[in-house]
């Protein structure tokens, strides 16, 4: 470029210097790990959306083929089906016989509920249930029968116990026969969807918080501090049992509301600290002066200044809660019986992996840490780009 | 100091006020009427009544958080709903089992953790740092149930190295049969974030003009890292078990789950699972108190180990 057209250049356009994003941006993109990393999540975003909208994963529930069905890497070196199935009837492990139980209780499959119902109808034993379950499509003869007696043509539950059930899937199927691929896409949905929301209900209130006790100062400080020191002083974990003993209704909502109503301290008190170093800084000075509003100048003005320490929160904050979605869900105080998480899956696998089906264990494990080591990665590399001090 | 002291005790009063008041509000306000849920399902309503009475339950709000204060002062928070046992003797009767479990975890966590990090902060930068790094970002995002499920299953059930759960009534016999399983888990799960922020830590020291006036004066590479940087490094470390200390009894929940051990975070589970509210309630109440004389202890020790720290 010649030198007048570069003076044409900075003429008809002022050099604008690089603002702070722009510059993180190109830092970010500068790091290969954060690509990667952030790549990864993109597409764990992508792939959650389309289950959301029901493009992937919708028919979940459906069971697709026969109970445990093997990966089909491993379907010949997998064979337990006929003998641990022996195993467990002549008394097998104690532990067995709980797990089987516990699978009695749990049931909730409505299709399992047509069938007892059905069969009490025509007076059979309706305990044969309870064992004849693992053998596969134990009930075609019955309902067949059933069909013929009762002049029923079927709906779409029934008919599908007729269906041919495959022998093996990509990533094999659980107890009832369901795609455990499936599961898990509608498991890191749950998963994505609670841990963003809650981190977003979390940082929204813990900067809101921050912002006042840090701006307004005085007594507001003092009582947000108040406030601030009650909730720091219960472990975290104990505040969430206790709030989730409280709550008896199950829901995805309210899991939310567990998590980032008692997940918002660390939040608040780095924002409180930013706003104290901030408020008396000569731009927000300029800004009164120029007749600002105290929430403009909160909100317009200081705001942005300090974004980049709530972003890398909200990041944080996602991991977090991922995690303790998990263990919430894997207790039973998560989301609802009828909704799959990675929480719900590892509760199902710690029964399966005693009778040897691991593959449900291995998919929700694999998942939940790819996508939490690519999301701590992106975080660790957005702070080291938002602040290349820190490094 | 002792003026310091009696300040920061001073100081715990309206946090523990703010406390009872938000557990009260948890449990008598939002929570409902537990009546129903303790009659269960066949009941009539001078079974519910008398269920309320005895609970307190039929006084308006005030006089139940006077209840509710007085409880927390005298220790004496009645019987657990679901088992009848008196609470405090629970309290009492869980504590060994978790501090069994707990204490050795501390122990040796805290010498395992502080000497990874100090090798890899002294070799910062290089492959082994940043695969050592690696690895405990992996390994942290792998969820503990993972960890507690394989292991048990692998070294317990499988290969018999351990037992599969339990607990027994000789200290020996728990603290290296049945605690140990537990505690390899615990230690496992703790260390990968422990060593990374350990590292930071350090590296904070490392780069300081002391470290470099010692090394410059001669000083041995074992002294400048073992003494020099590891004593100004100690700070941040303190603070961070100080922290963990309180939410560690409860922390261990899950194992202690898992491996039946009659602990006090088995019993927060059981305790969450069966509605009982009395044990969540004194459990979280004396948690906070503890987390914040934990927090004083911290303080205090700063002093110990800086005597530059003023305390205010």
């Amino acid at each position: 470029m010649t030198t007048a057209a570069m003076n044409a250049a900075a003429a008809s356009a002022p050099a604008r210097s690089p603002g702070l994003w722009s510059l993180a941006w190109k830092r970010l993109l500068g790091d290969r790990i954060a690509i990667v990393s952030m790549v990864v999540v993109i597409l764990f975003l992508l792939l959650s959306l389309a289950s959301f909208v029901g493009l992937v994963a919708k028919d979940w529930n459906r069971e697709v083929a026969i109970n445990y069905a093997p990966p089909t890497l491993f379907k010949d070196s997998h064979k337990p089906a006929a003998d641990l199935k022996a195993g467990a009837k002549d008394g097998g492990p104690a532990v067995d016989s709980g797990a089987a139980k516990a699978e009695v209780v749990n049931d909730r499959d409505p299709l399992r509920d047509v069938i007892i119902e059905l069969k009490g109808q025509l007076g059979q034993a309706t305990g044969e249930v309870d064992s004849g379950i693992k053998v596969v499509d134990p009930l075609a003869d019955v309902m067949a029968e059933l069909r013929k007696q009762l002049g029923r043509t079927g709906d779409g539950a029934v008919a599908q116990a007729d269906e041919k059930r495959a022998e093996h899937l990509p990533f094999g199927a659980d107890k009832w026969g369901r795609d455990v691929l499936k599961k898990v896409i509608q498991g890191s949905e749950t998963s994505i969807l609670v841990g963003f929301a809650a981190a977003i209900v979390a940082t929204l209130l813990g900067t809101v918080l921050g912002a006042f006790a840090g701006y307004f100062g005085g007594k507001t400080d003092d009582a947000l501090n108040w406030f601030y020191s009650i909730f720091s002083s219960i472990p975290y974990i104990l505040l969430v049992l206790a709030i989730a003993a409280v709550l008896k209704q199950k829901g995805i909502v309210t899991v939310v509301l567990i998590l980032g109503l008692t997940g918002w301290t660390s939040i608040f008190r780095l924002v409180r600290a930013e706003y104290l170093k901030h408020k008396a800084r000569d731009y927000v000075r300029a800004a009164n002066a120029i007749g600002a509003s105290n929430m403009r100048r909160m909100f317009v003005h200081i705001f942005p200044n300090i974004s980049h320490v709530v972003l890398v929160q909200l990041s944080l904050h996602v991991v977090l809660f991922i995690k303790s979605e998990v263990i919430l869900s894997f207790l039973g105080f998560g989301v609802p019986v009828d909704t799959v998480s990675w929480g719900s899956m590892l509760n199902e696998a710690q029964n399966e992996l005693i009778l040897g089906y691991w593959w449900q264990l291995v998919a929700a494990t694999a998942f939940m840490a790819v996508l939490v080591t690519a999301f701590s990665l992106f975080t660790d590399a957005l702070r080291d780009a938002l602040d290349p001090k820190l490094k | 100091m002792a003026a310091y002291i009696i300040r920061r005790l001073w100081q715990i009063i309206p946090t523990m006020a703010g406390v009872i008041l938000l557990i009260f509000t948890l449990f008598n306000v939002v929570g409902g009427d537990p009546a129903y849920l303790l009659a269960g399902k066949i009941s009539n309503p001078e079974q519910i009544a008398n269920i309320r009475k005895q609970l307190g339950i039929d006084e308006p709000y005030w006089m139940q958080l006077l209840i509710f204060v007085k409880q927390v002062v005298t220790f004496d928070f009645g019987a657990s709903w679901s088992t009848n046992e008196v609470v405090s003797h629970m309290f009492a009767s869980r504590l060994p089992a978790s501090l069994m479990i707990t204490v050795p975890l501390l122990i040796l966590e805290t010498i395992i953790a502080v000497s990874i990090a100090l090798a890899v902060a002294y070799v910062r930068g290089s492959f082994t740092d940043r695969a050592a790094m690696v690895t405990c970002t992996v390994a942290q995002s792998i969820s503990i149930l993972v960890y507690i499920i394989v292991f048990q299953y692998v070294l317990a059930y499988k290969w018999g190295l351990f037992p599969v759960q339990g607990w027994g009534n000789n200290f020996g016999e728990n603290l290296f049969k049945f605690a140990a399983l537990p505690i390899l888990i615990a230690l496992v799960v703790s260390l990968a974030p422990n060593i990374r922020l350990y590292r930071t830590f350090l590296l904070d020291e490392v780069n300081q003009d002391y470290v470099r006036t010692a090394r410059a004066k001669g000083l041995s590479e074992n002294r400048v890292m073992f003494v020099h940087v590891l004593r100004n490094a100690s700070i941040p470390i303190i603070t961070n078990l100080m922290i963990q200390l309180p939410g560690l009894l409860v922390g261990l929940f899950l194992i202690e789950r898992f491996f039946s051990v009659p602990g006090i975070g088995r019993e927060v589970i059981l305790a969450v699972e069966r509605s009982d509210f009395p044990v969540i309630k004194a459990i979280t109440v004396y948690v906070a108190l503890a987390t914040m004389l934990a927090n004083l202890a911290a303080d205090l020790l700063y002093k110990a180990v800086d005597p530059r720290v003023e305390l205010k």
